[in-house]
């Protein structure tokens, strides 16, 4: 409407303009038809405007106030209409638009994918359907609707709720179903099961033991019962003083009753044959005291001991601590870490149900046996490396070094000191070789296990450059000369440190002191020839100054100076022209008196290890635990492999993978939302429904 | 008296049957088993060789055809046919697990284009040279019978290729407009055009179904979606691209096969920059196919191989070649993700295994075990020299290496050539493009 009239109006406003039009005659004289082309404008000259047009609507009762707005809007605005856009640009707009909702549908799609990219396992076909016969609802599913009759009772089905295909349970049911689920009721059952037999097999127990004729059992059995209730009451008086007091009360009256009856005295029928016997027999004399003294104790006053008197008892316990008496855990050499496992605290049993606790305990053994072993595994290490005697902090920074991170910082420090000489695009081609995942691909065909030996030496024709010693010679020449005196050799005379005991996790090394003399003064004995210490000493010291790095003297002689052997530069030359190098990091043996570690590379193990950090590791320490945990079946209990080692991927033997189907991922919101709407709006519907359905 | 007993229970140490093997009580203990990563280490070696020594990935070629393979496609239920079509318009169909075929139609006059297989698996199109769509039955006539379509259409111009889609009666094709079509009219239900009158490659999105994609003669990829009016996007590459493939498990990624040596993976809501650009190959991509678990995927290539792809890497995993495989036109990767088809112009499709050292057939549990342990471990140390120099190793032809070679120096002369202009021309004159951005000329809304 408001379209038509801003064209008319336009259109009309472009006629004034354009054609003036010529003053017409009034005719005076009235007529049925009146053409609407010879109205003239009266007093405004020859254009016609708007409001002589439309100043009769404004008086008109029943056009609405809106209308008459827009109109006046209208009037006052002198704007020609747009030309359209050229098909061109139309277009361009329409595919943006498009374009746009595209990937916005398509943007639906991303944390599905996300999720899959970062699942640990997928199993393809992705919605494997259970094999067997259907159910005649799902069967009936891919029915389409075609009378009209039947897409009413369609739509009214689907306003109800009702289940017409997929899910073929109504909400209702699927939540009674979700309270009350197989699964649960499995679990449920399982329990009672469990509670039942649990019951009978304490009824069983506590029949077999009122059956048991045996005294002494029962003795036993009513000693650590009174322990028992000692401990108990002990507990009480701290925690809830009014029932000890009348458990007391209880007590005492026990206790009365004890001394009114004969129990426990020399008149019983036992107590007289013993006393015949006890003049012979041992035992019997004992059993008698014993007796006495259960008396005695049975019908002894309860005194509750005042605080006072708990101190003085505290404080003569402290005197004499506990443990003294405890017998001495035996560490056994090979399993040091026994005691360990033996002061572990049992699992507080909560107050779950007796499957939970069932399943978790299971779940616990595992863990807590993986746990052990990597703890074990951890202290093995630890005590490999304590094998050498350092200082409290190396060992600390020790404790997780493996050999790999040994490796790893010579291979670094080799790497540091070979320097950054390479040409720039030396290195990019390396790099480009070295890319993940980059095929070598070579001319030889690979048929057996052989051929894949002679593949290293085609492919790795580079040697490993071994550390050059030019400072060997030099080293040797500052070397103490060798003695040829041949002496005894002493231990203290030659060791500056005092050795730490060694110790060996794997022998178990009780050696006595006079053995170990004994044992010393034999090895010496044995090499009383050669002078071993002093030997080693002499290779280490020597080993030392080749790693040190020598001055380089660039001293030449200058204009006017003398030159020739046996000359001193001056000073400032000296100070100027001898270049002196940083020094190496500290080696590894330097406190370590016993002890030569050699940093060289080895040509044989180098090949085997990793030279760079790979990709996705952060630092060495990462990359080295990765490699450090075992997968195998031989560190690990089978179920732990088999979640180590599962797949990425998993395909079925001979199943189409059909590509992902949008509506099993991606739930609508709107339908569910329009259903709810419905529903809310014919109540009186679904009585229909319900009658229909009920209909045979 | 109290008799105390040894109790052990049977269960313990007692197989289950005889043909178990015998139960061994394991310790755990650390400390009787040292040197876990050496060992792992030589394991892990020998895995790692032992996979290259099994790996045997040529199953089987069938031969038959009378020219050169033009298309292949799978069937939509069965995992053990398969349609051919040849460069002399004909047609055939193969029984894979007995390798032989079963029907053969002379389908076109010309060349077969393209072929497609309807989701329902009753019956198949395929196009040709003779500007026809042809609907067959993939039930064989009877004997006596003659092969004769279910539908023919007639079309104005040649056809190059067509797709159908995933759920519905209608399909795709392309040559000099993408018509879609609805099965049972003979005539396009819509045409898009954008100032291109040729077309090699049309393909349905399997998972968003009403999106399309399509390789055009002017270097571009276009984006359509069957609900719109118009076309959505386009994408100009340096080189025109020969085939492309949607990844069937993410929706918004579809690998394009290029004539300039690479591959290029892009997601559709960012179409300026590829994600991955997957080099290796030393000629023309000629066709690419997604595994159905959208990880990796097959491309066929000019100079004679085939190469597998992780999908988000940029160099090849695989490489698939034989003295006898000349140019490979098209390859597909089979639905239950086990198999690689081949099909080049010696006139053989060749059938490889997608896992060149996987073993086929059922596998007992304890091989299957020892399998995944064996990958875990060659994955666990692939960074070690060692294994990764024997895992790496493929054996190519001589004249492929030496293009390779050449490819190498090519691609090192150019760079050079490069960092001397930037060197020698107003700083920030020479843009530093990476490779990715190197092949987009345009992307025109």
């Amino acid at each position: 409407m408001q379209n038509e009239n801003l064209v008319q109006i336009s259109f009309f406003n472009q006629l004034m303009l354009v054609h003036p039009r010529k003053k017409q005659n009034e005719r005076s004289e009235a007529s049925v038809q009146v053409s609407e082309y010879f109205v003239n404008a009266e007093g405004t000259g020859d254009k016609v405007n708007l409001s002589d047009l439309l100043g009769t609507v404004e008086k008109t009762s029943g056009a609405s106030n809106k209308t008459k707005k827009q109109l006046r809007n209208l009037q006052s605005s002198k704007e020609t209409l747009e030309l359209p856009l050229n098909k061109q640009q139309t277009e361009k707009i329409q595919r943006g638009i498009a374009y746009e909702k595209t990937t916005a549908e398509v943007s639906c799609w991303k944390n599905i994918i996300l999720q899959n990219q970062k699942a640990e396992q997928m199993v393809f076909p992705l919605n494997q359907e259970s094999s067997g016969p259907k159910r005649v609802e799902q069967v009936v599913a891919g029915w389409k609707v075609q009378t009209p009759l039947e897409q009413e009772i369609f739509r009214l089905l689907h306003g109800s709720r009702q289940p017409v295909n997929d899910p073929v349970l109504t909400p209702v049911e699927e939540q009674s179903l979700k309270a009350m689920s197989l699964e649960e009721a499995k679990i449920r059952r399982a329990e009672l099961q469990k509670a039942r037999a649990l019951q009978s097999y304490y009824e069983a127990k506590a029949k077999r033991e009122k059956k048991i004729k045996s005294k002494k059992y029962h003795k036993v059995q009513n000693k650590a019962k009174r322990k028992d209730f000692l401990k108990q009451f002990d507990e009480m008086v701290k925690t809830n003083p009014e029932g000890a007091l009348e458990e007391l009360k209880k007590m005492e009256l026990s206790r009365m009753e004890e001394r009114m009856s004969l129990k426990h005295q020399n008149s019983g029928k036992w107590a007289k044959s013993k006393a015949i016997m006890a003049k012979y027999d041992d035992s019997a004399r004992k059993a008698m005291q014993e007796q006495l003294q259960m008396n005695k104790d049975l019908t002894q006053k309860m005194v509750v001991p005042s605080d006072d008197e708990h101190e003085s008892i505290e404080e003569g316990l402290e005197t004499v601590p506990d443990f003294v008496n405890d017998p001495e855990t035996v560490i056994d050499p090979v399993n040091p870490w026994m005691r360990g496992q033996l002061t572990h605290e049992e699992p507080e049993v909560s107050c779950v149900t007796a499957e939970e606790v069932q399943t978790a305990e299971e779940e616990n053994e595992e863990e807590e046996i993986i746990g052990e072993f990597e703890r074990k595994r951890k202290l093995r290490q630890a005590d490999e490396e304590d094998l050498i005697p350092t200082e409290e902090e190396r060992k600390k920074i020790q404790e997780d070094v493996s050999e790999f991170n040994t490796l790893f910082r010579l291979m670094r420090s080799e790497k540091t000191r070979e320097g950054s000489n390479q040409t720039r695009g030396g290195l990019n081609t390396a790099g480009e070789e070295d890319e993940e995942g980059l095929l070598s691909e070579g001319q030889i065909r690979v048929r057996s296990i052989e051929d894949l030996e002679v593949l290293d030496e085609v492919v790795e024709p580079r040697a490993i450059e071994e550390p050059s010693a030019p400072q060997t010679a030099a080293a040797e020449a500052t070397s103490e000369p060798p003695h040829k005196k041949k002496r005894e050799i002493n231990l203290k005379e030659v060791l500056t440190k005092e050795a730490k005991a060694v110790r060996l996790p794997f022998l178990p090394t009780v050696v006595d002191e006079e053995e170990r003399d004994e044992q010393i003064s034999i090895i010496k004995e044995a090499f009383a020839g050669d002078d071993v210490i002093s030997d080693f000493i002499k290779d280490k010291s020597r080993q030392e100054a080749a790693g040190r790095p020598a001055v380089v003297d660039l001293t030449l002689p200058g204009w006017g100076e003398w030159g020739g052997v046996g000359l001193k530069p001056p000073r400032w030359k000296r100070k100027r022209f001898r270049i002196k190098t940083a020094p190496p990091p500290p080696r590894q043996d330097q406190k370590l008196p016993d002890v030569i570690i050699s940093e060289k590379r080895t040509a044989s193990v180098a090949s085997h290890q990793v030279s760079q950090l790979p990709f996705p590791f952060q630092n060495t320490a990462q990359f080295e635990s990765s490699i450090r945990t075992p997968i195998g079946s031989t560190w690990n209990t089978q179920t732990v492999v088999k979640n180590m080692t599962k797949p990425k991927v998993v395909t079925k033997l001979g199943a189409i993978i059909e590509p992902m189907v949008k509506e099993d991922f991606i739930k609508s919101k709107t339908t569910s939302a329009g259903d709810l709407v419905f529903l809310s709006n014919c109540p009186e519907k679904i009585n229909f429904i319900i009658f229909f359905c009920c209909k045979p | 008296m109290k008799v105390k007993v040894l109790c052990r229970n049977p269960d313990d140490y007692v197989r289950e049957t005889t043909r178990d093997i015998q139960r061994v009580p394991r310790n755990y203990d650390p400390t009787l088993h040292p040197f876990e990563v050496p060992r792992e280490y030589t394991r892990a070696l020998n895995a790692t060789k032992l996979e290259r020594v099994f790996a045997k990935p040529f199953v089987a070629s069938l031969d038959g055809h009378r020219d050169g393979i033009s298309c292949i496609t799978k069937h939509a239920k069965s995992l053990s046919t398969i349609i051919s079509g040849a460069c002399d318009g004909e047609v055939k169909v193969w029984n894979l697990p007995r390798q032989e075929c079963l029907r053969t139609v002379q389908a076109h006059e010309g060349f077969v284009r393209g072929i497609c297989s309807r989701f329902c698996g009753t019956s198949f199109f395929t196009v040709g040279d003779d500007k026809t769509i042809k609907q067959w039955n993939w039930e064989a006539p009877g004997y006596g019978v003659r092969e004769e379509p279910i539908n023919t259409i007639l079309g104005k111009a040649v056809f190059t290729g067509i797709d159908h889609h995933q759920r519905e009666g209608t399909f795709v094709t392309c040559g000099q407009t993408v018509d879609i079509w609805d099965e049972q009219r003979s005539s396009p239900i819509r045409s898009f055009s954008w100032g291109v009158d040729s077309f090699s490659c049309v393909r349905y999105n399997p998972v968003e179904t009403e999106l399309l994609a399509s390789c055009a003669s002017d270097r571009s990829v276009v984006l359509y979606d069957t609900r719109e009016s118009a076309p959505l996007r386009k994408v100009i590459m340096q080189l025109r691209s020969n085939t492309l493939c949607w990844n069937p498990m993410e929706a918004y990624y579809f690998t394009c096969a290029n004539e300039d040596y690479n591959l290029y993976t892009y997601d559709i809501r960012h179409l300026d920059v590829p994600v991955t650009v997957h080099m290796d190959h030393v000629s023309a991509v000629l066709d690419v196919d997604y595994s159905p678990t959208g990880r990796e995927f097959v491309s066929a290539s000019f100079d004679k191989t085939i190469r597998i792809f992780p999908k988000d890497k940029g160099h090849s995993r695989e490489v698939y070649h034989t003295k006898r495989m000349q140019h490979v036109i098209c390859v597909r990767w089979s639905a239950d993700n086990k198999y690689v088809l081949s099909g080049s112009d010696e006139m053989n499709i060749r059938l490889w295994k997608a896992n060149a050292s996987e073993k086929l057939g059922l596998l007992s549990a304890r091989e299957k075990a020892a399998t995944h342990y064996n990958k875990k471990l060659i994955e666990k140390f692939q960074h070690h020299p060692q294994v990764r120099r024997i895992a790496r190793h493929r054996h190519l032809p001589g004249d492929i290496l030496k293009q390779k070679r050449e490819l190498r120096e090519m691609r090192e002369a150019r760079r050079r050539k490069e960092q001397n202009v930037r060197k020698h021309s107003k700083p920030g004159s020479v843009p530093l493009l990476t490779e990715k951005e190197k092949h987009v000329v345009a992307v025109v809304e």
